[in-house]
């Protein structure tokens, strides 16, 4: 009881004595960082400025009359009820401030609907709780996308669970960020695996839904080099709030040299379904496989909870090989449990399979090979 | 006007049974009426402790209290509570008791179906909130519920949930039926359509939008149990179905629903002001065309909730110039409330402040309105806490405070003793800065960035989330001081009320004594 009195001190103690540090009473939107994010703030301002106006004008005539018009002050009610022409006049002009707001607004729509004649595609989808970025080379065409990779969370659970201090981009940091070339127009195909995801930039002013089953359209072009960050904005379920975007804009140089270094990786992810593994081997990558697709549901331990079922000493991962597999890779329908067989490269699947089956005490000292994984898929 | 109460004739009227059965097989429209308010308030304090829940996890980053899990099932049953169980409920009470007294009828038009639609609606919510002790837990994909997260990926209970809002549209839908019928065939003689005081109007067309909607709300969440339970794919993607669909379908109710929880707090309004401005309102007429000119339009916004799902682009300018329109006729109702209170002789008891806080503050959530409405800038508020401001500012002190201000205007009434208007002031009071310290940061925190519905956010959120939980806070223990005022009033405890204890208020259910008898107007009075 002690400890933990003392410990909500130091929390409380904390949080005041940094507040002050972070400095953050930041209570307008941000002119963001493209072409079109300072369309959008420009608009922002123009409606809020509006807003404004006829608020001071409105309430302005209120509070007059309730200082002045008061029965205390012995004020006498006057008879009238109607005005005509007034009440046609505040119809009309609204009317026409809302008629010269439509114009910008529109203007600015368009030009936010022309996806074509993009330089760069990347292909989003959102996933629970991650988001997976593919580049497209030559959209639509066999052995396309030439690389991809998923882009989780990179804050830890003790900052979550406040074992530890928070770091600056506490929530807002992701293992691989999206990469893109500054001043080329990129272009987003977003879709979802599972429910509906939203992806958004502030500074890009860009924020589109992630839907399974159909692909929008964005774009968006970045002038400066930088890192720019935002966040799902769909509920997406229990991990809604831990699935930052992150996209690194760099020049058109250091990004040949990623695409190339990410090409080369790809390949090099192929040839390791050929190598010869052993169950160590493999256990030492299932373990970080499991911690960035699994663990979410199924527990850093295996241990599940909340309705997703316990991984410790269960069937599934200690009896029939092929039926393990066929969960991992196919997923169960109508439940939360995804597909991974289209997610994950067949060393990782093999990997988080033997590591299910030999973690937690789960001994069963099974091992599945790539290769075997690559069967099965194509069997 | 000028009514007769014809008080020999309810001496051959029984009175009220004695005991339970008196509230189980009432057809009494008081005593259903009271029942709803009462229900409508329980609702209020149980949605309300939610929304305690959901500030204090969010009093600082990090994950202190409650699980991500838990706390999108409070996100959840904290609308859905509050939505079905406070605000609607609330209204329907109101009619209940003001209707027939309004239009100087002996009781609501359908007395038998009236205690139906409310015995309906304990069950409805005892089935709601049980979902809480299920395994999987209560649904956790907030009161919009987008499928497939409803559906494919949903909680065991979501069945159950499905079954509870079934049983609350059947309430709704008999409920604006008796509102219906009351208004247009128990109306004293001589109480022409455009003789109606305002309540009356309101009420009468949202009656006629719970109708036309209610049942597109009972077909959506039919078509997510089909999808659930008999393998259908009306909102599944791999199964040829739509996920959009659902959107389509769940805002073609939900966007009349909105004006459905505040039309009738527009009507509560423009009897107060009038009433303590001691002076007629302004632009009768032109109050009414712009209550059927919302309720028309209201069906033609729908989608500018869904800016961000990619409908083509003429489909996104349709609903961005439709949703400004609104602007219009809603301009001018402030307009013609602030023109009543012009050159009146105002005093400032508890009902007149909670109408003067709706005026403005409702105002300031048309005016987020009006901006969340410009399509390219509400891609950047759109889920965000712009939008928990925007609409926080219409609900807590729109309806909300339309409610409050019709339960102290009509307490005398229903009483027949005066609630104590120092407390009154204090709870209005405590109320106003609460709900402003609570809500007006979060239009901040929204433009800052801060998604809606995350159990935790990144640093930079951490201030404003503190002073709006604070707020909140304060907010919610006020509400238990109302609790106070109103059950001291209902006992009697206070100054006699008269007839007519508000100088400047009109209307027939002034010319009955207060405490209101069992049963009112068993002679129509006449209006002139």
């Amino acid at each position: 009881m002690h400890v933990h009195v003392k410990r909500a001190g130091a929390l409380i103690a904390g949080t005041l004595l940094s507040a002050p540090a972070l400095a953050a009473w930041t209570i307008n939107m941000s002119p963001g960082a493209t072409e079109t994010s300072n369309q959008v703030f420009d608009l922002h301002m123009t409606i809020l400025w509006i807003c404004v106006a006829i608020g001071v004008v409105v309430f302005g005539v209120m509070f007059w009359s309730i200082f002045a018009h008061r029965k205390s002050k012995g004020h006498q009610p006057a008879h009238f009820h109607e005005n005509t022409v007034v009440e046609i006049l505040w119809t009309i002009i609204p009317f026409a401030i809302l008629v010269i707001m439509a114009i910008p607004a529109t203007a600015t729509l368009v030009d936010m609907y022309d996806t074509t004649e993009a330089e760069v595609d990347i292909k989003v989808t959102g996933y629970q709780w991650r988001w997976r970025y593919e580049y497209l080379e030559n959209p639509g065409t066999e052995g396309d996308p030439e690389f991809g990779f998923f882009s989780n969370l990179a804050t830890s659970k003790d900052e979550i669970y406040n074992r530890m201090d928070k770091e600056e981009d506490y929530l807002l940091d992701v293992d691989n960020p999206m990469v893109v070339p500054v001043g080329k127009k990129v272009r987003l195909l977003l879709t979802a695996n599972d429910v509906i995801h939203s992806w958004w930039v502030p500074e890009f002013a860009i924020k589109k839904d992630a839907i399974p089953g159909f692909i929008n359209e964005v774009w968006f072009k970045v002038d400066e080099p930088g890192t720019y960050r935002g966040q799902c904005t769909e509920l997406c379920g229990k991990d809604h709030g831990f699935m930052p975007v992150v996209v690194e804009a760099i020049p058109q140089d250091e990004y040949d040299q990623w695409v190339a270094d990410q090409r080369e990786t790809a390949e090099k992810e192929r040839e390791l379904t050929e190598k010869d593994w052993t169950l160590e081997e493999l256990v030492e990558r299932g373990e970080r496989v499991y911690a960035s697709s699994c663990a979410a549901c199924h527990g850093d331990d295996g241990s599940g909870g909340g309705g997703f079922p316990s991984l410790r000493g269960t069937q599934i991962v200690t009896e029939d090989v092929d039926a393990h597999m066929d969960v991992v890779i196919n997923g169960v329908s109508g439940t939360a449990m995804q597909a991974f067989g289209t997610q994950l490269s067949e060393a990782d699947l093999a990997a988080v399979i033997t590591y299910e089956r030999n973690a937690w005490g789960n001994n069963t000292e099974e091992m599945v090979t790539p290769k075997e994984v690559f069967d099965y898929k194509n069997q | 006007m000028s009514a007769v109460a014809d008080t020999h004739a309810q001496d051959h009227h029984h009175g009220p049974a004695k005991g339970i059965t008196r509230w189980l097989l009432t057809t009494n429209h008081k005593d259903i009426g009271s029942m709803y308010l009462i229900f409508s308030f329980a609702m209020f304090l149980l949605g309300g402790s939610m929304a305690m829940v959901i500030r204090a996890e969010l009093f600082q980053p990090g994950l202190q209290i409650v699980e991500p899990e838990f706390f999108n099932q409070m996100t959840t049953m904290h609308g859905l509570i509050m939505v079905f169980g406070a605000v609607m409920p609330a209204f329907v009470g109101l009619a209940n008791w003001m209707l027939p007294l309004m239009v100087g009828a002996p009781d609501m038009a359908l007395p038998r179906m009236n205690n139906w639609s409310f015995w309906l609606l304990p069950a409805a919510f005892l089935m709601l909130v049980s979902t809480l002790f299920m395994q999987g837990g209560a649904p956790n994909f907030g009161w919009t519920f987008y499928a497939p997260l409803s559906t494919t990926y949903g909680p065991p209970s979501t069945t159950f949930f499905i079954f509870a809002i079934h049983i609350m549209g059947v309430s709704s839908i008999m409920g604006a039926i008796n509102v219906i019928a009351t208004i247009l065939n128990m109306r004293a003689p001589g109480m022409t359509l455009m003789k109606m005081p305002l309540f009356v109007w309101t009420w009468l067309i949202t009656a006629f939008l719970l109708i036309a909607v209610m049942p597109v709300l009972a077909g959506v969440v039919t078509m997510m149990l089909m999808d659930i339970n008999f393998g259908t794919s009306f909102f599944d993607a791999a199964g040829g179905g739509d996920p959009v669909l659902f959107q389509h379908v769940f805002w073609f109710f939900g966007h009349p629903e909105v004006y459905i929880m505040i039309l009738p707090a527009f009507g509560v309004v423009s009897h107060i002001i009038p009433a303590f401005a001691r002076k007629k309102l302004f632009g009768y007429a032109s109050m009414v065309y712009a209550v059927g000119a919302i309720a028309l339009l209201s069906f033609l916004v729908w989608a500018h909730h869904m800016f961000t799902v990619g409908i083509p682009i003429f489909g996104q300018l349709f609903f961005m110039y439709a949703t400004m329109l609104i602007a219009v006729p809603t301009g001018v109702k402030v307009f013609n409330w602030v023109a009543t209170m012009f050159r009146g002789s105002m005093t400032f008891e508890a009902p007149m402040l909670f109408s003067v806080a709706f005026v403005i503050l409702f105002t300031i959530g048309g005016f987020s309105g009006l901006m969340l409405a410009i399509a390219p800038a509400d891609f950047q508020y759109h889920d965000t806490y712009f939008v928990v401001a925007h609409f926080h500012y219409v609900l807590v002190p729109g309806a909300i405070f339309g409610i409050f201000a019709a339960a102290y205007y009509w307490l005398p009434k229903w009483t027949g003793t005066m609630y104590d208007e120092t407390l009154a002031k204090t709870h209005f009071w405590l109320s106003f800065v609460g709900m402003n310290l609570a809500f007006f940061p979060m239009h901040f925190l929204g433009l800052a960035g801060m998604p809606r519905r995350i159990p935790d956010y990144a640093l930079q959120f951490a201030d404003f989330n503190m002073i709006s939980s604070i707020g909140a806070f304060m907010f919610g223990v006020t509400q238990l001081l109302f609790l106070f005022i109103v059950v001291k009033c209902a006992r009697g405890n206070g100054e006699k009320a008269s007839a007519k204890p508000w100088e400047g208020a009109e209307g027939l259910e002034w010319t009955v004594p207060s405490p209101a008898p069992y049963h009112t107007f068993a002679t129509p009075p006449e209006v002139k």
